[in-house]
Order: structure tokens, then sequence, then C-alpha cells
């Protein structure tokens, strides 16, 4: 049954509890003390590199590895102990592994039948997730027979079928090329929450995490990096690691020399104008090293000097990346450091500042993040 | 430069004659040409002579003649013998294959899941043995199997019995030594296949319910059936034929059709009888053949 379209922002974070989960390979540790709460209806990705532990927790979820501690509960249950097929799980995989002697409808009607249901209602049902995923027509095919996206909708139809309680995917859109994938991205989105599965996702690809998840949590060796919207982790990164990670960051090292209630002056090594942000950093006194970031897209450039005493720095324009939207500027600065600024290319033939010219980078008050080193 | 590289296409395309070339003439001359012989011998007539059989064409008295004789292939249909034999023999080609498919699939399965240098320790451990001579394994197994063998030593000693079994010179000893030597023929294909399996295809059918035992049923075992039917075509034709191992390791009464055509061939010197019989074994083995090539075709053409 398609249950009505859950609000994507449901006050109940607790529908699946992950509770100080540790993985270990012989010496190896693949996750390291994770916890994560997510909510009824969420579109959950874990972002992270291969070898972030990423994989390992999602198949930690679909009970195909054991965790050497901690919990999982599942509205309220705790699956940690649960075989593969008890668990009100399902996973659509990165290959989508369909059964390639059972035709489409085989393969969406496998899970129902190992639930013993009343043959009339799978029938029904292989036609309703068939309907879902806009495969009606090909439901007599071998997945051989069909192309990368329609495996994808087969899988994605099959995974769903059961209507269960978390669906797993598994580096969703890693199997198909770049146009198919932006595509398939909200389409696939468009049919999670219409059905209003919550679903925990897996993938190295943050453009795709920031198009279909509302949350996201980025892990980076085994551990949870930052966990939150993707506007929270863009523009509120809580460390150095996750403002690297996603997008690009132009970083200063600096000590902090003011620090009120609403602002702070840091005072780099790597330029002469001091820094300024417009809040609070309540360091403790002894350690006053930073880091100030500001992202590319935040900067402007310009021939003059900037009136302000803070949050700009000269240098000449060392290359220009045109990329059509917009243009990536390397600024070279006076001590060799390469600062990035992009600039949006809204005419089509303005008096852009060009190579080897002398140009300001400059940004505003509260444009800027402190983070530690 | 373009007329020398036409000059060399035009010696490449000459040079693919020669490729098939070859192989074609190997076929002709130690495929073609002694079945032929057989074939002509088959309709003969039994002759003391050398060879002992008539001849199909002869010239005499300003004469060419053509002298075609179907009397053995009637005299196979007179004698219950021939019948028996060939029923014995499919019959111990069926159960011998049904025997190295339930002992060499696990075999296959376990290797093929095995750990990628493991798995070639295995599978030189299951070529190991066809090193050395084929008929000194075999003799092998008289030394295991008879009264005061190598096996009876040992159940003895156990005390699991306390008579010697009367296994050699029986059918049993027959499947002994067929299971053991084809057993290489049924897990070597199996294996090819199964270790082509995704794992992720396995993991898929727990995820979706089915427990580990049903998920094999359902997945493996389905896909896994070329590699069975390959198996299972290249133990099952050779020992339709089987001489050896019947021989050595069976009774006086296990008649099968490889030890009826020595007879008739050896002892009896009636070369026409025991190629109407050989003629009339590949007949026999042209179904199972026909339908592994059915088989291959539909499956050729499932994947297009």
């Amino acid at each position: 049954m398609i249950e009505p379209s859950l609000s994507r922002d449901s006050a109940d974070g607790h529908f699946l509890q992950i509770k100080s989960i540790v993985k270990t390979y012989d010496d190896v540790v693949a996750v390291n003390d994770v916890s994560l709460d997510i909510a009824k209806g969420d579109i959950f990705a874990l972002l992270g590199a291969s070898g972030s532990g990423k994989s390992t927790l999602l198949r930690m979820l679909a009970g195909f590895e054991t965790p050497n501690s901690g919990q999982i509960i599942l509205d309220g249950e705790d699956i940690v102990s649960l075989a593969p097929y008890r668990r009100p799980i399902n996973m659509m995989f990165q290959s989508y592994a369909l059964f390639p002697h059972m035709t489409v409808e085989q393969n969406i009607a496998y899970g129902l039948k190992q639930d013993r249901m009343p043959k009339n209602l799978i029938a029904d049902k292989v036609v309703q997730m068939l309907r879902l995923v806009h495969m009606e027509k090909y439901a007599k095919r071998k997945p051989e027979q069909l192309s990368g996206g329609q495996r994808q909708r087969v899988a994605l139809a099959r995974s769903l079928a059961k209507s269960p309680k978390l669906l797993l995917l598994d580096e969703p859109m890693g199997a198909l090329d770049k146009k198919l994938r932006n595509r398939m991205q909200l389409e696939v989105v468009d049919i999670l929450e219409s059905v209003g599965v919550t679903c925990v996702m897996v993938t190295h690809d943050q453009e795709e995490a920031m198009t279909m998840a509302n949350r996201i949590a980025i892990m980076e060796e085994g551990r949870i990096v930052q966990a939150g919207t993707p506007r929270d982790i863009y523009e509120a990164p809580n460390s150095l690691q996750a403002a690297e990670f996603i997008g690009s960051m132009n970083l200063f090292h600096g000590t902090i020399t003011v620090d009120a209630q609403d602002h702070a002056v840091i005072q780099t090594t790597e330029v002469a104008t001091p820094m300024y942000v417009s809040y609070g950093v309540t360091t403790a006194i002894e350690d006053k090293q930073v880091v100030f970031a500001v992202r590319p897209e935040k900067t402007l450039i310009s021939r003059d000097q900037p009136d302000s005493q803070y949050n700009w720095c000269h240098g000449v324009v060392h290359d220009i990346a045109y990329l059509g939207g917009h243009s990536v500027y390397h600024i070279r600065l006076d001590n060799g450091k390469i600062v990035y600024s992009f600039m949006i290319n809204s005419d089509r033939f303005a008096d852009l500042p060009t190579w080897e010219e002398s140009v300001y980078v400059h940004w505003s008050d509260d444009s800027g993040l402190v983070l530690r080193p | 430069m373009k007329k020398l590289l036409a000059r060399l296409s035009l010696h490449a395309e000459a040079g693919k004659k020669w490729v098939i070339a070859l192989p074609t003439i190997w076929l002709g001359l130690f495929f073609a040409m002694p079945f032929l012989i057989v074939l002509k011998i088959a309709f003969a007539e039994a002759d003391i002579a050398i060879p002992p059989y008539t001849a199909l064409l002869s010239m005499a008295d300003q004469a060419f003649d053509l002298h075609v004789y179907f009397g053995n292939f009637v005299f196979l249909t007179e004698d219950s013998l021939y019948l028996v034999a060939y029923l014995n023999s499919l019959k111990m080609a069926a159960l011998s294959t049904l025997l190295c498919l339930l002992i060499g699939y696990p075999m296959a399965y376990y290797i093929a899941r095995a750990k990628s240098n493991t798995q070639s320790i295995l599978l030189l451990l299951i070529l190991l043995p066809s090193w050395t001579s084929f008929l000194i394994r075999i003799y092998a197994w008289i030394g295991i199997l008879k009264s005061n063998g190598v096996l009876n030593n040992v159940l003895l000693w156990l005390g699991v019995i306390d008579q010697p079994l009367a296994i050699l010179n029986t059918n049993i000893a027959v499947y002994i030594g067929i299971v053991y030597a084809y057993l290489p023929f049924m897990v070597l294909p199996l294996y090819a296949n199964l270790v082509k399996h995704d794992y992720s295809l396995i993991e898929a059918s727990l995820d979706l319910g089915a427990r580990r035992l049903k998920s094999f049923w359902n997945i493996t075992f389905p896909l896994s059936r070329n590699g069975i039917v390959a198996g299972s075509m290249l133990v099952f034709i050779p020992v339709v034929g089987e001489y050896v191992i019947p021989e050595l390791l069976g009774g006086t009464n296990s008649i099968v059709i490889g030890k009826v055509m020595w007879q008739e061939f050896f002892n009896n010197r009636d070369w026409p009888l025991a190629s109407s019989l050989a003629l009339i074994m590949l007949l026999i083995l042209m179904i199972p053949i026909h339908l592994f090539r059915k088989h291959q075709e539909k499956e050729w053409e499932d994947s297009k």
C-alpha cells in the first residue's frame, strides 16, 4: 500500500537510532563509535570517500555485517541480532542485483512470495509497483533487455514492494551516466516521497547527497564528521574536515585577536588585512589558533582597493577557469597563496579582470567562518 | 603506402583461409576418415580374410559391384544381449552422471566460494590425479577394493565389519571407479560457472526475505544450469562407451556396450558387427548432444 506522503521534517527523530556502533575487520576499525538519529520519512545520506565506513554501516543496517558492539533500534526494536531475511528493511544494491533469470514481474514479486502472500494480492502489488516506477510495459522483460535507468526503476520497485520500514540505497546512481543520473536523482526522490518511506543512502557524490537527501552525515575514517541538513553542512561546517569535504573553501590560518559577543577578529599569518566574522567565537584564552574560512562564491573581485579595514586581500589573476555559468578565478596573493573566487557570468560581454591583472578579493563580514584546525 | 596496405590485407585474406584449413584438414584426416571407415565396415559382411570383412565396392566380371549389407543391424535386433548392453550402458551413464553431480556440485560450490589463493590449491588437487595414468589409477582401485585390500582391512581393523565386503567385480565397484574418474569433468565446468556468480544476488534474496537454503535454490541453482548441463554432458557421453572401468572393476555379469564391442571386435573378430554397434551408440549419443546444442542456442538467443 502506498502510504500518504509524510512531512519531510517530521518531529519524530527516533525512528531509526544507531547507537555507538563499532565494526572492526581484523585490526582495521571500519566503523568507529557511530551514533545517528534518523526521523521517520527522512532521506538520509551517508556521504564519504571510499573506505570511510559508510558502506559497512549500510551493510550492518541490512544485516549483512554484524557490529562488534552497539545497537540499531528501528521503530523501537533492536534489530542487531536479526538475520537479513527477518528485518523489515530492503535494499537497492549498487549493481541493482536483479535476478537475471527472472522477468521484471518475477523480480518485483520475489520478496512478496517469500512472505507467502496470496497470488492475487502479489499480482495486484506488482502492478501497483510497476505503475509507481512507470515500467508497466516492461513487466515480461528480462533484466538484460533493459537499459540502466530501467533496471534502476525495477530495482527500486523490488525494494519497495514489501513496504519496508526502512529503505537502503547503496550508491543509487553509481551505475548511471551523468546525464541520466541528474534526471533519476529527482525522479527517485519523487517516488520515495510519494511512498513516504524512510531511507538511508550511501554516496560519495556530494551533489547527489545534497540533491536527494534532506539530511546528510559526512563520514571519514569510520566516524561521523558532521550530520545535518545540506544547508547546515555547507554554510556552517563544524570542522575543517567537513568544510573541506563539501564544496571548496579558502582557508587562512591565524589567531584570534578580538573575541566579543557579536563578532571576532582574526589576524592571519598569510595576509596583512585582519579577518572579521560577525559572531562570537568563545575560545579559550590559551587556544587562539584558528582557521578562517570563506567560500569562493561569497567573495567578490574588484580592481579598486575595498574601503573596509577587514576581509580583503590583494593579488594577481593567476588563472581563470571559464565554466559557462560561472568562472573560477585563481588569484595569486603577494605571498604566493592561491585564493579562489567565483564570478557569475551574468553579462555576456562584461569587462572582467583578465590574466596577470592586479585585483582585490573581498567579502562581507557575515561570509566568513572560524574553524578549529 | 595505400598499395602496400591493400596488398597486405590481400595476404591477410589468404592467411585466414590457411588458418581455417589446418584444423579442417586435421578433422578430415583424424575424425571424418576413421568415421567413414567405420561406416563402411558396418555395412559389410564378416569374412575370413584380411581385413576380415567383405569389400563395399568390387570389380568382377566387368561389373562394378556395390555390396551393402544390412544383416548386422538386423542381427543386433534379434539378440537381446545388445539391447541389454545398450540399456545397461545408458543406465550406468545416467546414474554416474547423477552421482557425479551430487558429489561434484558441493565441491565446485565450495571451491568457487573459497578465497582466491585457496581456490587455486583446491583446483590443483582436483586436477592432480589426472597427471598420472588413467589406467594406473583404475588399477589402484583394485588394490583398494579387493577383499584383502585397503578398504576392507581398514574397516575390519575399525571393527565396522567382521567379514570382508565383496565390492570388487560388482556394479558398485564400477560406479566407484567411474565417479572417481569422471568427477573432475563435472567439477570444472560447474566451478567455472559458479565462480562467476555475483554474490550480491544472494544478498538481495536474503534481503527480500528468503533464507539461505531457499536463496540457493531460487538463485544459485537455476543460474548454474549451464554448468550442470555442460558437466553432465562431459560425464554422460564418455561413460556410455566406457570400457576400461567395467572391464577392470566390474564382474563378468556387467554387460555394457563397451565390453560387448570389445568382445565382438577382438574375441569374435566380427568387425562389421562391432562397427554397427559403434554406429548405433553414436546415434543414441546424438540425442543428448543435440539437446545440449539446442540448449546452448537458446542461451545464446536469450543473451542477445
